[in-house]
């Protein structure tokens, strides 16, 4: 390794991606995954195809899968939360999966679709939010950083277009307008604002379907932590990619709060709490009382 | 005009040495020291924008004093440095004694091949999981790296102040007593260095992963003059 010091007129500034390119550090970076998985598929006429010669498999069979993510607005700011399964084709590949990731004090990406680039991306991603941080001196402002992810999934696009597709959600807490912000995205690269709540992923729709419900513009944290919840374990009642939350295991879907204080994990024990009083809820209100008669 | 047909070798380092010392003296000095639960940097700087002290990585802090345009590409470079290391490996392999190196071979190789050689003197301070385990790496304009104990003075004069310091200093002491006498170690007897010239940062062993954080100048003050603080406190509260 050299000291990379550049002359002014070639100085990549604050841009992470550009210093990993100008430093050609292809050998380890998500640069060269990008670029060579890209060449290599164009080569091969569709790592798909490949793949179903060599194993039978097809793609989707072989590469992790993450499914549902949700994010809300709350009275304070914005919560994120995601289940924690993974799927490769018909099967559960990972039951721990972390599909919500801090990326700075005042910020989180959720993932859902191709489970290694998704990862690479969100590492990738706060790595340049911290990059910029120290470089400049300031953070990045909240429609800075939603650029910056709309950038790297733009880039992305001739793997989603192969079937690798990622989407997140961006979520974080706008300090100068002092509200909550989600953005989400197509695989174009677009991002979108959203006023109320988002959910992404194969069991988006299910989510969505309770979020909208019982979403308010004033709904309080704790309202919001339990509904929240309540979109996952629909999302997992609907959708077999998505996990439900595993009592036998102890695990439980990753929620997370940004507000002013910054980001804050909720603890699985508050989250487990929630769980079960939402089971006790659907209990009393004899969900399965028809299949209980017919016994 | 004629040009003279021979410079010795020794002639040149020492013209280039002196070019260097006479840039750097210009600046202010600057004190970087390990206390109980981490290190910190105290610096003269009256620029509120233009720092002297920055974040690296996780567990390491720059500082420099010279001329700013040269030690701040420095100070660009190990971010990149860090975060390219960081990110192709692990958090944890990023550490500073190989950036130090890197700094050195990089000084060193300007002073011999340049014409003109940096006038700056940098630190490299990274957090140990103990005190007895702080480094602090002083590197000079010609590429010498130093690695020092306990506490480390760099800039303009620096003998005077290193001496004030080594009498001053005293192994695992608290961060208010290390930041009090590194200004003191500052200024001298015969000067007081408002608050508002001094830049202090530190690593902390509390900070959680991203130890760095700098010291409000508020903060400075309640540190400095505990009274003076407090007095205006109380009379801002009437």
């Amino acid at each position: 390794m050299t000291l990379p010091i550049f002359g002014p007129t070639d100085d990549p500034g604050p841009n992470f991606m550009a210093t990993l390119a100008r430093t050609k550090k292809k050998d380890a970076g998500y640069y060269w995954w990008n670029s060579s998985m890209d060449s290599a598929v164009g080569e091969r006429n569709g790592i798909a195809a490949n793949l179903a010669n060599w194993t039978g498999d097809t793609l989707a069979d072989r590469m992790r899968h993450g499914t549902t993510i949700i994010a809300l607005r709350y009275k304070d700011g914005v919560i994120v939360a995601g289940d924690r399964r993974a799927t490769e084709g018909h099967l559960i590949a990972y039951r721990n999966m972390e599909k919500v990731i801090r990326v700075d004090q005042y910020s989180a990406m959720a993932i859902a679709g191709a489970a290694g680039p998704a990862m690479e991306m969100a590492r990738l991603f706060s790595t340049q939010l911290e990059h910029y941080e120290k470089v400049e001196g300031v953070s990045l402002s909240i429609e800075g950083k939603a650029n910056q992810l709309s950038q790297m999934v733009r880039e992305h696009l001739a793997l989603a277009m192969r079937g690798m597709v990622v989407i997140p959600i961006f979520a974080g807490y706008d300090i100068q307008a002092g509200s909550g912000r989600i953005y989400t995205f197509d695989v174009t690269g677009g991002h979108y604002i959203e006023e109320e709540h988002a959910a992404e992923g194969s069991g988006g729709r299910n989510a969505r379907s309770v979020l909208k419900q019982s979403w308010h513009t004033d709904i309080s944290r704790d309202a919001a932590l339990a509904l929240a919840i309540e979109a996952l374990v629909e999302a997992a009642d609907e959708d077999i990619a998505t996990g439900p939350p595993d009592i036998l295991r102890g695990i439980y879907p990753i929620v997370a709060t940004i507000t002013s204080a910054g980001y804050q994990a909720i603890n699985d024990d508050e989250t487990a709490s929630m769980v079960h009083s939402l089971y006790d809820r659907l209990q009393a209100r004899g969900e399965n009382s028809d299949w209980r008669r017919s016994r | 005009m004629t040009m003279p047909y021979y410079v010795s070798p020794e002639q040149v380092m020492k013209d280039r040495a002196e070019y260097a010392q006479k840039g750097i003296a210009r600046g202010r000095a600057l004190v970087g020291t390990s206390y109980d639960n981490g290190i910190v940097i105290v610096a003269e700087n009256p620029s509120r924008s233009l720092r002297k002290i920055s974040e690296i990585y996780d567990r390491i802090a720059f500082a420099g004093v010279g001329r700013y345009n040269e030690f701040d590409q420095l100070r660009v470079a190990g971010i990149r440095h860090a975060d390219t290391k960081g990110f192709a490996f692990s958090r944890n392999d990023v550490e500073a004694r190989s950036l130090a190196n890197l700094y050195a071979q990089y000084l060193g190789q300007v002073f011999t091949h340049e014409m003109k050689p940096l006038e700056v003197e940098i630190l490299v301070a990274e957090l140990g999981s103990t005190s007895q385990s702080d480094q602090l790496f002083h590197i000079a304009y010609e590429g010498t790296i130093t690695d020092e104990r306990g506490y480390a003075v760099l800039g303009g004069d620096a003998e005077v102040v290193r001496k004030r310091m080594a009498e001053a200093y005293k192994p695992g002491w608290k961060l208010e007593d290390a930041i009090r006498t590194c200004v003191r170690v500052l200024s001298g007897h015969d000067r007081v260095i408002p608050s508002s010239d001094l830049e202090v940062a530190v690593l902390d062993r509390s900070n959680g992963e991203r130890s760095f954080k700098r010291i409000s100048q508020e903060d400075i003050d309640a540190i400095i003059s505990p009274k003076k603080s407090a007095r205006s406190k109380s009379s801002s509260e009437k």
